[in-house]
């Protein structure tokens, strides 16, 4: 009986000191808290609970696009069409909601079908037709900028028929129940998107070919698995992820803004890159994902608290990435 | 005389694995110098730490009497060592002679331009010094294994390297090609070069090797001079027991069920009219010089690659076979020669290795993924294969290959296929853990599964096969009883080209297999 525990102990112990990625999560966890620290020091208003809830509100919809790219980067893919497809699906939200009256319900459907439609065309694109990631997903990021501003006329649609509509992100159901903690709901949806991806990831089978895919494709199909069907998977989740993103995005802005999105897929890229999942595929995180994005956050928040030029704070967020990838390569070189 | 390389006490360890306790090894000027051992028995972590790839734990390594610190590929390099890996690392989009001079060009016009011409000059005095026909303007990625493996000999013969390292190199060599190695070898032994030959081939390490040093998990067991040793005593030394070799009993299969049937096969050139049929309970040698089609025929009934024409029949019924997965449905199940790049996702653990082919039996409510049972499963395939491991959630990349190896046979021995195809089961295992494969296999026709086994090497063809089917050059050249076979048969057919037997009108009589 000692003996089968000492095993399992061990093994324990081996697959903690081998898994990277577990020390770039704790590394990327020691940078957030160290960075709260030095921001708090340096200015009063940091921590206050106000602040706090600013930066949460501000990582709900980087969040939940970064979440969605992590799937598709742990495929050893790239997805450079997460932005304008969230911009797309409020736009979707608008026609729905706004253009044809429905009910809420049922524009919220639209939004999150629509971007997982998207998506099963970007994951039909690589996985059929041998489309390079970057490339498919480069020409659905324009392709689908273009289309937001033809369906929408180029104007915002304001969802002004549907009262309801800020509630989505806005409205707090956790300070409903506790009045302390008045945590607004996108923030409320990242972390239930992020729990539920996490569970997908680590406990599904497509999380496991997830994983598959972008450590041997080739090893994966000849196991006999259909990798095309779920690499087109893989592409449709994160595509229903980024209809989430959309809804929240539409409605702390009470509208879908089409101009909006561009550049938003390179903070998500950005997140989860920090957060430890490796551009090559094979390995990465949620929790690692959404470390990242809160870091990205806090440094937003802190450096404007500290009142330093927004162009700085790109310079600084720019280092970030850098240093945060040299550290993981650090880790790997044993 | 000075040994030209001292290595005493060396300690490596990687997480959750000590590859080297205290190993020890020498080697002196002009011989050649064996390595042998079981697959994980430390011997190409020894010379990776040699060739500056690892840094040692502890220990001391000396060359030519004088303690050194080999910090780098390059600083072992200009010590004069060098080394020819088992999996070949060259540069499939540039060609023979860049690959050999990479980092080396010369240089033209005060040092801003490279002199391809001179560089092209320099790799074909090289190959000439091989008696290697070869181009030095072949892009790499065109050439045959062999051939790339001796653009790595090249490369390594390029840097006048006193010390010599090569693990494996025979593993992808036809017999000709062997001897022109082992002439290469003695000429760099008349030299005065030191030569680590890493390899498992007893009758080779007989023919080339002046002493064999063995190491057993990690350890050093001992150095003793070829040519006073017999076979047995080297192996009982690897293994720490004495192995014995025992003849398949060929059973009488005429009643048995033909499971699989394969009707005019064509592919391009690469598969040209090949037919046979496989019973159940049969092991089919499939025997040929290396890019006789063998592989390719597996990759075709596999679903791998795209077929032109022909029929494949399996249990009786004809079916089409688009993909992989067609294939796994039917029952058949392809262990790959190339285990890293077509058969482990090497990032991944173990057990998740395993239980890929068979994932779907793993779930509940058809999603989640059911991790005691998957574990469990690891485990007793662990256990059954004798795979060391620390455990089940060791990523596959930290083993060795015969460990690597047998997560392969594993994964489809958990498929449960009826119909296998392995493709060089053995290639780059070790003598014990190669007759664990053969009584598996076997155990497997036993219990009724039908094989397919691919091999270039004839006493295991002749050992294993209940009946051989020979290649060459696309075409099946004949078939064989096993009973009474002889690699010259073999050998005989394999060699037998299109060219010599195009206007003989028995050819296709003997090209035809019942």
């Amino acid at each position: 009986m000692t003996t089968i525990v000492d095993k399992e102990s061990r093994s324990v112990i081996s697959s903690a000191v081998l898994s990277q990625g577990t020390w770039q999560k704790i590394l990327a966890f020691a940078s957030l808290i160290a960075l709260m620290v030095v921001f708090s020091v340096a200015s009063e208003n940091f921590l206050q609970p106000d602040n706090l809830i600013g930066i949460l509100q501000a990582t709900a919809v980087n969040g939940v696009l970064a979440v969605a790219a992590t799937f598709v980067i742990i495929t050893g893919g790239i997805d450079l069409s997460v932005g304008t497809l969230m911009t797309f699906c409020a736009v979707i939200a608008g026609v729905f909601l706004t253009y044809w009256g429905m009910p809420m319900p049922v524009g919220i459907l639209a939004a999150i079908v629509a971007g997982a439609l998207c998506g099963s065309v970007s994951g039909t694109l690589i996985a059929k037709m041998k489309i390079p990631p970057f490339i498919a997903t480069l020409g659905m990021m324009m392709l689908l900028k273009g289309l937001a501003l033809v369906i929408s006329g180029t104007r915002p649609i304001y969802f002004n028929d549907t009262p309801n509509f800020p509630m989505i992100s806005q409205d707090s159901l956790i300070g409903a129940v506790l009045p302390f903690l008045p945590i607004p709901n996108g923030v409320l949806i990242l972390f239930i998107v992020a729990i539920v991806s996490s569970l997908v990831l680590t406990r599904t089978a497509f999380g496991r070919y997830t994983f598959a895919l972008g450590s041997n494709e080739e090893a994966v199909r000849l196991s006999g698995v259909n990798t095309d069907f779920w690499k087109i998977m893989v592409y449709t989740v994160s595509g229903g992820i980024c209809g989430i993103a959309g809804l929240i995005i539409a409605s702390r802005l009470n509208s879908a803004q089409p101009a909006l999105g561009q550049g938003y897929e390179l903070d998500a890229i950005a997140a989860v890159v920090i957060g430890g999942t490796s551009l090559s595929g094979g390995r990465g995180t949620i929790l690692g994902t959404i470390i990242g994005a809160l870091i990205i956050s806090v440094l937003t928040n802190g450096l404007r608290i500290l009142s330093v030029a927004q162009e700085w704070q790109t310079v600084v967020t720019g280092i970030i990435i850098i240093l945060a990838v040299y550290a993981d390569i650090l880790r790997r070189r044993t | 005389m000075t040994p030209l390389v001292t290595i005493t006490d060396l300690d490596k360890s990687f997480p959750g694995v000590k590859a080297l306790k205290k190993a020890r090894f020498d080697l002196f000027p002009g011989e050649v110098h064996a390595l042998m051992g079981e697959n994980g028995a430390g011997k190409s972590t020894l010379m990776k730490v040699l060739a500056g790839i690892y840094r040692k734990d502890a220990g001391e390594i000396c060359i030519e009497g004088v303690p050194v610190d080999i910090a780098s590929p390059r600083a072992a390099q200009d010590l004069g060592i060098s080394i020819i890996h088992q999996e070949l690392n060259l540069m499939n989009d540039l060609t023979a002679a860049q690959n050999i001079f990479i980092g080396r060009e010369p240089k033209q016009a005060m040092g801003l331009l490279l002199d391809e011409d001179a560089l092209n000059r320099n790799a074909a005095s090289i190959f000439e010094r091989m008696h290697l026909k070869l181009d030095p303007r072949a892009e790499v990625g065109g050439l045959t294994v062999a051939k790339q493996q001796m653009v790595e000999i090249a490369r390594a013969l390029s840097f006048r390297s006193k010390v010599l390292i090569m693990d494996e190199p025979t593993a992808a060599l036809n017999n000709a090609e062997i001897a022109e190695l082992f002439s290469i070898i003695r000429k760099l032994k008349d030299d005065g070069v030191g030569i680590v030959y890493i390899s498992h081939k007893m009758d080779e390490l007989k023919e080339i090797s002046d002493r064999v040093t063995v190491m057993r998990d990690g350890e050093y067991v001992g150095t003793v001079p070829t040519a006073s040793t017999s076979v047995d005593t080297i192996i009982s030394m690897m293994v720490g027991r004495s192995l014995t070799e025992t003849k398949t009993e060929i059973p009488d299969l005429s009643r048995h069920d033909v499971v699989l049937e394969v009707r005019n096969l064509q592919r391009g050139n690469a598969i040209k009219d090949v037919s046979f049929k496989l019973r159940k309970g049969e092991i089919l040698g499939f025997a040929g010089l290396m890019g006789a089609g063998r592989t390719e025929v597996a990759r075709a009934i596999f679903g791998a690659d795209p077929l032109d024409g022909g029929e494949i029949i399996v249990r009786g019924d004809p079916v089409t076979i688009r993909s992989p997965r067609d294939a796994v449905r039917l029952g058949i199940g392809y262990l790959s020669e190339d285990r890293k790049r077509f058969g482990l996702a090497t990032g991944m653990d173990v057990a998740a290795n395993i239980v890929m082919p068979c994932l779907n039996r793993f779930l509940s409510m058809k999603m989640f993924l059911q991790a005691r049972a998957i574990r469990e499963t690891a485990r007793s395939y662990i256990a059954r294969l004798r795979i060391k491991t620390p455990s089940d959630a060791q990523e596959v990349r930290f083993l060795s290959g015969g460990n690597q190896q047998k997560i392969v046979i594993a994964k489809w021995l958990a498929r449960d296929c009826e119909i296998l195809f392995f493709d060089e089961p053995t290639r780059g295992i070790d003598v014990g853990a190669k007759n664990e494969i053969y009584k598996l296999l076997n155990a497997l026709a036993e219990q009724g599964r039908a094989i397919v086994m691919i091999s270039s090497e004839l006493p295991e063809i002749l050992r294993m096969s209940h009946r051989i089917a020979v290649m060459c050059e696309g075409r099946l050249t004949g078939e064989l009883q096993a009973e009474g076979a002889t690699q010259e048969d073999i050998m005989r057919l394999a060699t037998q080209r299109r060219s010599l037997t195009a206007d003989a009108p028995g050819a296709r009589v003997e090209g035809a297999i019942a």
